[in-house]
């Protein structure tokens, strides 16, 4: 047996509203509100970045795990937003944690998947026998092009997993994965801002995968949306979640846990992981969860999990997401947010 | 161990001397010195420089300004102890007049600021501080002593007046100085409403960047019995070190370094700081005098701020402190104040300081520090 | 502009708050050294420095040195930490007028700088209220 052992989250306090955006770009904010059902999104401070903050999640996960750091034997950290272009994340997150030098490092990337990814590697290290535990970490500070729809909801935040064999969480009962190659969204090297499909983001993209993934996941694992407790898809937006959910027959209860996008925003490798850190945090002993996420290019990865008994011992060890997520907010007007993001720069 | 005299000062006027180079400064100071003493050879030379590599990119500056003096193959050392490398050249120098080893050595000072942009000079001074553990949270040194000043108002109940109003004496004093980079008076408002550098401490709280140099030639008091000058003797000196980094000293609103400097001065000397007349400190920023001032047992500790109010310290005041304007109004050109802190000691006890004069100042007292508080240098005068 | 080994060198002190505790007496080193200070033994042992303190003095920077030339205004203090070991660093994720003197902090992984847009990003430790 095999699964979660340890989670963890982290999110910047500061936050920008839709408002505040659509009205530098004149645009009509509550049509904006109503379309992406998106409220306001998290800004990263000019000294938090995916590495930052991926520590900072993964120091939360250790605080439930309860392990030695040094028995890490994988460190993956998965974004699309890595610091460096030539030069891991990983190793940095490895070296603060403790887990240096005995462990495997990779940076993950595949749009808003990658955390996931890592987590499908660390876990299938663990369960072939050989590594102790294994971290994985999907952590993003994505950016959208100033007026462009994307600019309303690209966010920040990490969420880390530990997996391990003993005092699981959250036991892995399947996984699944569904990749084609779809150009929905892309950014090209030493481009800025990505680009997109516009409306074809949509059903041959997002709703094509995530589909593929649930379905799949859940003809291996012989069960139907009513077995399951809770769901979490990946969240470009507020709508997509529960679209593709009542696509599949799942109830809006089962969805609204680990839906955070309408306060945090779309927070890309972070956002299915993020969802899930919420929703253990409510979960009880016996609790069946799915969890698909979606990257562009395209594809899904799916887990279903199993609740033990254990979450209601480490569940109050580390903060909670939603605590987090109302923690000290601090609302940025757009001058300072550009400045934070670093889409205005200071004169040399 | 011998007794030693202070038989020559010199002095140029201190500012942004754009047309003049460092070997240029340091060469007018010392013959200027040279000419005070009615010397023309010298045996040593000891020049106190915080940083002419990273300044002006220049090293070696022992045996460069010994040549540009004209004094070819004299023995020369550069002292480097931060801002209170001036002050520890002296000693030095003094250590090898008083032990007998040499008779006529030049002390000198020189900092050469101004070809160096504003943040390379932040950087520069910032070298001064723990590199890896102090700078490199982006700690300043204004900063640095803003966290003194924070503390000290907290503790003491210290006020934001109270600071200003050491800036307004010094200033005071500098505009009686003609050598002085500021000689002009300001006034407490002036000080508040100056753009804040690093809360609470103002633009008007820091002493500025400044090019200049200042010299002195010391001989046993023997030999300068043939002069006809008034003698003025070294008859203590001190120096200690502390932690260089402020958050690892236990007090921080107490400088050990000058504490311990100052007892060993005053030991030597046979002095205690009600015996003396009239002082030089360290008033990098105005919350350094008021510690400073606590350090030396001229106030009681605390009541710094207390006593600048009441003008204790002014140039009318009980004890006189900065009667040159300090590093505030005469300008701080680092390696050069420890030694320009010395000649303003001798020139009182001359009866040379002009308009500044205190009267009957028999014995004075130097302080020089490096850093916030990392070294410290001080130096008893007596009238012989 | 520094090659990356001295910061490099610091890495279990910026990143894990590895310090030296004096086997003798007791004293902790940040960072870690080889005599100690308060009884010259030469023997210490490894420890990580608690992760909370108190703020004992602060300040707010509003003229930076170089590399925080796009910071400023930040604020730096110097903390105790709960182990009595003192920290100098900035105050992040807080209004200026909410610091105090004795106010709880934490500390938190951040980007303290980055060597202008090619360069190395330095990481390090910065203390958040709460």
């Amino acid at each position: 047996m095999e699964g979660i052992i340890g989670y963890g989250a982290c999110i910047p306090r500061n936050r920008i509203k839709v408002e505040e955006i659509a009205k530098v770009w004149g645009a009509d904010a509550p049509s904006y509100r109503k379309g992406l059902l998106v409220e306001e999104k998290s800004v990263p401070s000019p000294d938090q970045d995916t590495i930052t903050m991926s520590v900072e999640a993964t120091k939360n996960a250790l605080k439930r795990a309860g392990i030695n750091p040094k028995d890490i034997g994988a460190v993956y950290i998965g974004s699309e937003s890595h610091p460096y272009a030539v030069k891991p994340s990983g190793t940095v997150l490895a070296e603060a944690i403790g887990a240096t030098p005995e462990v495997h490092t990779s940076d993950f990337e595949f749009a808003c998947k990658a955390g996931t990814e890592g987590m499908f590697v660390a876990l299938g290290l663990v369960k072939a026998g050989l590594i102790k535990y294994g971290l994985a970490v999907g952590a993003d500070t994505s950016q959208g092009a100033p007026g462009d729809a994307l600019e309303y909801t690209a966010a920040a935040g990490a969420a880390a997993y530990i997996f391990g064999r003993e005092k699981i969480v959250a036991e892995v009962l399947e996984t699944y994965s569904y990749t084609t190659d779809t150009p929905d969204f892309w950014r090209r090297e030493y481009q800025y801002y990505p680009q997109h499909g516009g409306r074809f983001t949509g059903d041959p993209a997002y709703f094509r995968h995530i589909t593929g993934a649930a379905k799949g996941i859940m003809e291996k694992a012989g069960l139907k949306p009513s077995d399951l407790q809770y769901v979490i898809f990946h969240q470009p937006n507020g709508k997509f979640p529960f679209r593709v959910g009542e696509m599949l027959g799942f109830a809006k209860e089962q969805i609204e846990p680990g839906w955070l996008v309408n306060k945090l925003g779309n927070t890309y490798s972070g956002s299915s992981p993020l969802g899930l850190t919420a929703t253990l945090d409510i979960s009880k002993p016996g609790d069946l969860v799915l969890i698909v996420s979606y990257g562009s290019g395209a594809g899904s990865d799916a887990f279903i999990l199993k609740v033990t008994e254990r979450i209601n011992e480490v569940r109050d060890l580390a903060p909670k997401t939603r605590e987090l997520l109302g923690k000290k907010v601090k609302y940025l007007e757009y001058g300072t947010y550009a400045k934070f993001r670093h889409k205005i720069r200071k004169a040399e | 161990m011998r007794e030693v005299a202070v038989v020559g000062v010199g002095m140029n006027k201190w500012g942004e001397l754009w047309e003049k180079s460092l070997r240029q400064i340091f060469t007018e100071a010392a013959l200027l010195a040279l000419d005070d003493a009615g010397v023309d050879k010298i045996d040593s030379l000891y020049v106190g420089c915080m940083s002419s590599g990273l300044f002006v990119g220049q090293e070696h500056i022992s045996s460069l300004l010994a040549d540009y003096l004209g004094q070819a193959h004299v023995p020369a050392a550069r002292v480097e102890s931060a801002c209170a490398s001036g002050g520890l050249a002296l000693r030095l120098g003094w250590i090898e007049v008083a032990s007998g080893l040499s008779d006529i050595v030049l002390v000198g000072g020189v900092e050469k600021m101004t070809d160096v942009n504003g943040n390379e000079a932040t950087y520069a001074l910032g070298t001064a501080a723990d590199q890896e553990y102090e700078c490199f949270h982006g700690i300043t040194f204004p900063g640095l002593y803003a966290l003194i000043a924070r503390a000290h108002m907290e503790k003491y109940g210290t006020t934001r007046e109270q600071l200003a109003m050491v800036a307004v004496k010094n200033h005071a004093n500098g505009s009686l100085n003609p050598l002085a980079q500021y000689p002009f008076k300001v006034s407490v408002e002036a000080v508040l409403g100056s753009v804040m550098v690093a809360d609470p401490l103002r633009i008007l709280d820091c002493s500025p960047i400044t090019d200049g140099a200042a010299a002195l030639v010391l001989c046993p008091v023997e030999l300068a019995k043939k002069r006809k000058k008034p003698i003025v003797k070294i008859i203590g000196s001190g120096t200690a070190t502390d932690t260089i980094a402020l958050g690892s000293r236990r007090e921080i609103t107490w400088i050990e370094s000058t504490y311990q400097a100052a007892k060993r001065a005053y030991a030597m000397a046979g002095k205690k700081p009600e015996d003396i007349d009239v002082v030089e400190v360290h008033d990098c920023f105005t919350i350094a005098e008021i510690c400073v001032m606590e350090a030396l047992g001229l106030v009681e500790k605390g009541k710094g701020g207390r006593a600048v109010e009441d003008g204790l310290t002014s140039l009318q005041g009980k004890i006189p402190i900065n009667t040159s304007g300090g590093l505030k109004a005469k300008g701080h050109p680092v390696g050069a104040t420890g030694v320009a802190q010395a000649i303003e000691i001798v020139k009182q006890l001359r009866d040379d300081a002009g308009p500044r004069q205190v009267k009957g100042a028999r014995v004075g007292l130097t302080q020089n520090m490096g850093g916030s508080g990392g070294s410290s240098v001080v130096h008893i005068f007596e009238r012989g | 502009m520094p090659t990356p080994s001295r910061y490099w060198r610091e890495i279990p002190q910026r990143y894990r708050l590895e310090a030296g505790r004096c086997k003798n007496c007791g004293f902790i080193a940040f960072p870690p050294r080889l005599v100690c200070p308060r009884c010259q033994s030469r023997a210490f042992e490894t420890v990580i420095l608690a992760d909370a303190g108190k703020i004992i003095t602060y300040t707010i920077v509003r003229v930076p040195p170089q590399p925080f030339s796009d910071q400023a205004p930040y604020a730096v203090g110097i903390v105790e930490l709960d182990d009595g070991v003192r920290l100098t660093g900035q105050i992040v994720d807080c209004e200026f007028d909410e610091l105090r003197i004795g106010q709880r902090v934490k500390i938190e992984f951040r980007k303290l700088y980055q060597e202008g847009e090619a360069g190395v990003i330095y990481y390090g430790y910065k203390f958040v209220p709460g």
